[in-house]
Formats: C-alpha cells, structure tokens, sequence
C-alpha cells in the first residue's frame, strides 16, 4: 500500500511540472495579452485539481493495469505451451500467431467502434452526404479498418517486416483513393485516423506490440515493438475511402436501374 | 435539480464515458481468456486496483478539462482568431500546440515506455536519470513539432496555401529522413504521429482552426479546422526521427 501511495506522490508532483505549460500558455494570453479577467475562477482552479489528481491516478493506473496486460496477452498469445502441442517452438511460421491477429483485430475493432468522438464523427458525415453515406456503415468501415491495420501491424511484428515500407504502400493507397474520392469525404475520411487512436488504447498497442517483440525468436522490442499505433491511424482512412467510394458506387447503379425502368 | 444532484451528473457523465473506453477492452480480453487462453492472469489484484485508477483518472481528468481548460482555450482561441495581432496569435499557436502536447496523457505514458525499452537494450544509460532525460527529450521534440505544426497550419489557414501538397510534401520528407535515421527510433517516431492527436490537443487545436476559419471570408471551417490536426500528426514523425539521430548512437 505504501508502494502505492509513493507511486502515486511522485506521480503527482510530476504531472504538476506536465501541466504548466498550457496552464501559464492561456493564464499569460488570458491576463498579459488580452487584459481580460477569467470568469468563474474558483471552478477553474477546481478543474486545475482535477486535472492534475486525474492524470496521475490515470498514469499510475496505466502503469499497474494497461501496461501488464498488454504484456500479458502477448505473452501468453505467444506461449509456446499454448501454440504448439509439444511446447517446443522451432522454426515457427506466420500463420503459427494467428490467435496474435486475430486479438489485434478484435481489440482494435471493439474499442474504435465504442469510441465516443467516432460516434460524432460520423452523424455529421451522413448530414454532409445528405445519407448517401449512414453512420452506422461508416461507424463499421472505421472500426474495421483500425482492426485490420492492428492485425497486419501484428503480422509484421511476427515477420519482422520494416515498418516504414509497410505504412509507404498504405500511403499510396491513400494518395490514389484521394484522386478518385469525393471532395466532402476527404477531410472526415484523414480525420478518422486521428479520432480512433484514444487514451487508453494507445498504451495498451504499446504494451501488446513491446510484448509480441520481445516474445517471438528474432525479435527486438526497439526495433519491432513499435508501429501498431500507426497502423491504427493509417488504415481507417483506406477503409473510409473505400467505404465512401462503394456508397457512391450503389448509389450510382440504384439510379441506373431506376433510369431503365 | 438540487445541487447535489447536479454535482453527482456531472461526476457521473465523465465517469460513464470513461467506463465506454474501457469496457471494450476488458470485454475482448475476458473472452479471449475464457475461450481461448485459459491461463490465469498473474497480478490479478494489482491489475484490479490499476483498472479502478484508470477509471477514475480519467473521470477526474476530463471533468477537469472541461471545468477549466476547455472553456478558456477554446475563448482564447476564438479571440485571438477573430482580433489578435499576427504575431500573437502565431505565438498562442505554437504555445497551444506545445503546452497541449506536453500534458497529453499516451504521449507521457509511451515515452516512458520507449525509455524503458532502450534502457533494456543499452542505448540509453540504465539509470532514472538516463531513463528520465530520454523520454522528457522525446516529450521535448513531439511538443515542439506541434507547436511548430499549429504554427504552420494557421499560417497556411491565413494564407491559403494547398493542404494536399504541404501534407503530400511532409509524407516525402519523412520517407527520405528514414534511411537517414537510426532503426531503432522508427517505431517510435512513426507511432508519435498518432498519438499526439488525443484527449487535450484534439478538441483545443480544433477550436483554433474554426474560429480561424470562420472569420476568414471563402474558408471552410470543416476543412481548415482538420488541416491543423493533419499537420500535428505529421510533424512529429520528422522531429523524434532527428531526435534520435542526435542522440542515439
């Protein structure tokens, strides 16, 4: 408990020092440059509090829970006990970690489609689309595409792929699908790269992928533990694209049809 | 509503978003557990007491951003937008990008991840201090790359230049940085890029971009307002990339 409670104070006097900056950033802007009062202070000095208590007790938490769990499930993903029925791992193939994958794209899909600033994401794309695109669909394509770009960052970590050869065909796609999109969907299509990958997901890819690394044969944790997070953030907009470019697709073929009849 | 009440829905509201972002997780890894693994899970009650931090960390933090941050930043944006001086107002851009980023809750917890990991493969020396100074650097070089990023975005707001080609451009200069840099800080450079766009830049940064954009005659508030974030995760890339020339050998 004492363990803890220390964990906790250092925490806390370090996350003071992290929250300066934007605290004297608007308190200089708001009093030095702007010569305005702060209304309601005594609430903004509340908030302050909360701010500070809030981030270390989250930090603290990520250590003691999302951190070791992260570990955990690669660790025992990868379990030679649980892959294989002698327990001796040899010369493994890729298609051995397909339990690996298979969490990747589960985690990833489960907590993208929940993701609260997704939901609003996408009501306004159906009101700009006027509908030709639901929320619900593009909810899905979203979701989707941040599982898929967990499960083939996964992979890589599996292979040993270089990361960076990876996310340059990713770009590509998405260079090319840009041409061929939409004007409107373009923006909300980058922009659901960056609304997926929350607080609390982040570190647990961090954990998962810093785990695989340093489980599988021939892997480092420095060189192929990183990447899943910008996997997350660079498949959902191939799959939005996609998305948009079928909605536009169907509607195009439903208006033909209603032509010849 | 008494006051009570009202005290109670406003703790309550962050607190069931904060229980949304974890309940998937816990949910995905109960069956995996139960269906697939079937190994216990070391630490249990550790874990338990972390998942009870989390969640009320998380509660008092955004509850706390929205009690003071939010309503300030978001004020202050939409002022110097609409009246301030250019260099103020590209002053209190890059501040804002760097200040936000800073306190950004992933970035802290993931550089501290990535010292630990070159600490392990003796990159860095082993020490709190070495550990410390490793990931404050990192810290140090994201913020800067988004303040430089809001910098620049609402300069090419006020301009007009194209978002495609100075986005495109930054992707070509990232591709050709990468050879240069060592292997080891890829992972964590490219990484960077997402998460910097979270809790406290996002909805700050955003507030910037269309008050921005919407005292400007002809802009888009949507599309400008995205431009700014498309830039913060972009920056990031090139700088951890030079920050780990420098330091690493």
């Amino acid at each position: 408990m004492s363990e803890f409670l220390t964990l906790l104070g250092n925490t806390l006097w370090r996350t003071i020092w992290d929250v300066m900056p934007i605290i004297f950033t608007l308190f200089f802007f708001q009093y030095v440059i702007l010569k305005q009062p702060i209304a309601h202070i005594s609430q903004v000095i509340k908030g302050l509090c909360f701010v500070i208590l809030g981030l270390a007790l989250f930090l603290v938490g990520l250590k003691e829970a999302i951190f070791p769990l992260g570990d955990t499930m690669a660790k025992q993903l990868t379990n030679p006990a649980f892959l294989y029925a002698d327990g001796i791992i040899g010369n493994y193939l890729w298609s051995d970690y397909v339990w690996v994958y298979l969490f990747g794209f589960s985690i990833g899909f489960a907590t993208t489609f929940a993701e609260p600033a997704l939901i609003a994401v996408a009501l306004k794309a159906q009101h700009i689309s006027a509908g030709s695109i639901q929320a619900f669909g593009l909810r899905v394509a979203v979701a989707l595409g941040v599982a898929t770009g967990v499960a083939i960052g996964c992979f890589r970590i599996v292979t040993g792929g270089p990361l960076w050869v990876f996310i340059m065909v990713a770009y590509i796609i998405v260079i090319i699908q840009t041409f061929f999109a939409s004007k409107t969907i373009i923006p909300l299509a980058y922009d659901s790269g960056g609304v997926t990958t929350s607080t609390v997901t982040v570190p647990l890819l961090a954990a998962l992928g810093l785990g695989l690394a340093s489980t599988i044969p021939g892997r480092s944790p420095m060189i192929d533990g990183f990447g899943l997070i910008a996997f997350a953030s660079v498949f959902p907009i191939i799959s939005v694209l996609f998305y948009a470019q079928i909605s536009t697709w169907l509607e195009y073929r439903q208006k033909g049809q209603a032509h010849k009849e | 509503m008494t006051l009570m009440q009202a005290q109670f829905l406003t703790f309550f509201k962050p607190l069931l978003g904060a229980l949304r972002d974890l309940a998937p997780i816990v949910l995905v890894i109960v069956v995996f557990q139960l269906f697939v693994l079937h190994q216990p899970v070391p630490n249990l009650p550790a874990m338990l007491t972390g998942f009870v931090c989390v969640l009320f960390g998380l509660t008092l933090f955004i509850q706390g951003l929205e009690l003071a941050l939010f309503p300030i930043g978001e004020k202050l944006a939409y002022s110097f937008a609409k009246k301030g001086s250019l260099f103020w107002l590209l002053l209190f851009a890059f501040l804002l990008g760097f200040g936000t980023t800073i306190a950004e809750p992933a970035l802290i917890a993931i550089a501290g991840k990535a010292a630990d990991i070159a600490a392990q493969a003796h990159l860095i020396g082993t020490s709190e201090v070495d550990k410390s100074s490793y990931a404050n650097g990192l810290r140090l070089s994201v913020a800067l790359s988004v303040g430089l990023a809001i910098f620049l975005g609402v300069l090419r707001i006020l301009r007009g230049w194209s978002l495609p080609i100075m986005i495109i451009t930054g992707y070509l200069m990232v591709q050709l940085l990468t050879p240069f840099a060592p292997k080891e800080i890829i992972g964590i450079a490219y990484d960077s890029g997402g998460v910097t766009t979270s809790t406290i830049t996002v909805p700050l940064v955003t507030a910037l971009g269309i008050g921005l954009a919407s005292s400007i005659a002809g802009r888009n508030p949507v599309l400008d307002g995205f431009g700014l974030i498309a830039f913060a995760s972009l920056m990031p890339m090139l700088f951890v990339m030079i920050y780990g020339m420098i330091v690493l050998p």
